[in-house]
């Protein structure tokens, strides 16, 4: 069984987004106090773009961490990113920089906390992928 | 001489600490808006000159008229939106992101200056402001939010900025996005997209205040702000929809602002914690304005809705991070 691991802001907008897929998540832990997270299943990631464009910082530092750990990253399927249109070019940016670097497809971008239309998107789209082989451990 | 008693300042002051944050988003957002600063004069507008020579004269009055539009809701927030956030604050850290957002908003306000004396000439500019001072809806618009302002109310001022930062700039934003999208005044819209992202930024940390403060209140207390919220945007709409018809019917431009407009709407009512409210078919935003706003948004980045074969991996990202360790 595949899950969603994602990483929201005090802002919770990543979080609600998660809470109205209604799908088994886990969440990467805010304060760098909290005890990491360890998955131990192949998982898809949701994560917000830190927003701007001129400095770097697009991927949460609590994201990159939990990247960092070998077996995390290699469980690692897609990942979908949130975002704002508002940051022109760097609109979900994070989901390119997390793709480019796992070597996992983008699978979908919306913006803020999502709308009912991206939730049913995203639900369906993804009892789709995690039906096919190609997301199950070999 | 004694000072008006309408004049509220705040009763506390304590040297602010840096070093002890008490809401970290404080801080993080100080840091993306002191990142993103920037001044007008580092864009070159003039190289516009020949473009606008190339618009015809209703087409030059609508984009005037917006601008000055613009101009004066930038006025409002930097002189008195933002400042009347700052009583309210509950960090002082926070009272130090409104002082720069303020002092951003006057950035903006003088940017649309530097359009003008660029590319317009004094008549044209006169005409446009004496347009904006007599147009009702334009001014309408700036007397619901500024009475909110002058109110007494904290979380209905953060609504009403919030409005302001995420939603009532969009009837004028348009435009230089549709100029972009035409390939014309392109300078012009580079400047504008630096505003438009510093407003996204307002917009996000002004309704995320407001949903802190929510927190302290009653489940009452807080349908009461729900309430108030949807029916302040539907006032708000209303009058947007009137103002977008007396700036854009002569272009035949009015419906597609209008979604833009509802677009926008719901992610003033996002960043205000509320879900969306206009459904997808009504906010169906023009490709090529969003486009203009966004290059990445009309990158494919629904991999479900494609045949499945596909297998987009994102393109090659220059990160300046240095914590990556892969």
């Amino acid at each position: 069984m595949a899950a969603l691991v994602y990483f929201s802001s005090a802002s919770e907008n990543t979080h609600r987004f998660v809470e109205k897929l209604g799908l088994p998540a886990h969440r990467i832990p805010l304060r760098r106090t909290d005890p990491p997270l360890q998955v131990e299943e192949p998982y898809v990631l949701v994560v917000p773009t830190y927003g701007g464009g001129n400095e770097g910082g697009a991927v949460p530092r609590q994201v990159v961490a939990f990247l960092n750990d070998p077996h995390n990253r290699s469980l690692i399927r897609g990942v979908i990113a949130a975002g704002n249109t508002n940051f022109g070019a760097a609109y979900g940016i994070a989901g390119d920089i997390v793709a480019a670097k796992c070597g996992v497809p983008y699978l979908y971008a919306f913006e803020l906390m999502g709308t009912s239309e991206d939730v049913t998107r995203v639900r369906d789209g993804l009892g789709r992928l995690w039906q096919r082989s190609s997301l199950t451990p070999a | 001489m004694s000072p008006s008693p309408k004049l509220k300042l705040i009763d506390r002051v304590s040297a602010i600490n840096w070093n002890r944050v008490e809401d970290e988003k404080d801080s993080e957002v100080w840091d993306r808006l002191t990142g993103n600063f920037w001044l007008p004069e580092k864009v070159p507008v003039s190289n516009d000159i020949q473009s606008w020579a190339t618009l015809t004269d209703v087409e030059k009055t609508m984009t005037t008229r917006v601008f000055t539009g613009l101009t004066l809701l930038d006025t409002i927030q930097g002189t008195v939106g933002a400042v009347s956030l700052i009583p309210d604050a509950i960090t002082p850290h926070e009272e130090a992101v409104y002082t720069n957002i303020a002092f951003m908003e006057s950035v903006h306000a003088k940017s649309y200056s530097s359009i003008f004396s660029t590319l317009i000439s004094t008549r044209e500019i006169d005409d446009a402001f004496r347009w904006s001072e007599e147009n009702p809806n334009l001014q309408r618009k700036a007397a619901i939010v500024l009475d909110y302002y002058r109110g007494d109310e904290p979380l209905k001022r953060k609504v009403a900025s919030t409005m302001l930062e995420s939603f009532l700039f969009y009837s004028g934003f348009y435009a230089p996005m549709y100029w972009a999208s035409r390939a014309k005044l392109t300078n012009t819209a580079d400047l504008i997209r630096l505003i438009i992202r510093d407003e996204a930024v307002h917009g996000y940390y002004i309704g995320y205040k407001y949903q802190k403060g929510l927190e302290q209140l009653t489940t009452a207390e807080r349908q009461e702000l729900k309430d108030y919220t949807f029916d302040l945007l539907f006032e708000l709409y209303d009058n947007e929809v009137e103002y977008t018809q007396d700036l854009y019917d002569d272009l035949g431009l009015t419906e597609d602002v209008k979604k833009f407009l509802r677009y926008n709407a719901n992610k003033a009512l996002m960043n205000l914690g509320y879900e969306a409210l206009f459904p997808r078919d009504e906010t169906d935003v023009n490709p090529s304005i969003l486009a203009a706003l966004s290059p990445n948004a009309d990158e494919n980045h629904d991999f479900f809705s494609g045949s499945g074969s596909s297998y987009v991996i994102g393109k090659a990202v220059v990160t300046e991070d240095e914590d990556w360790e892969f």
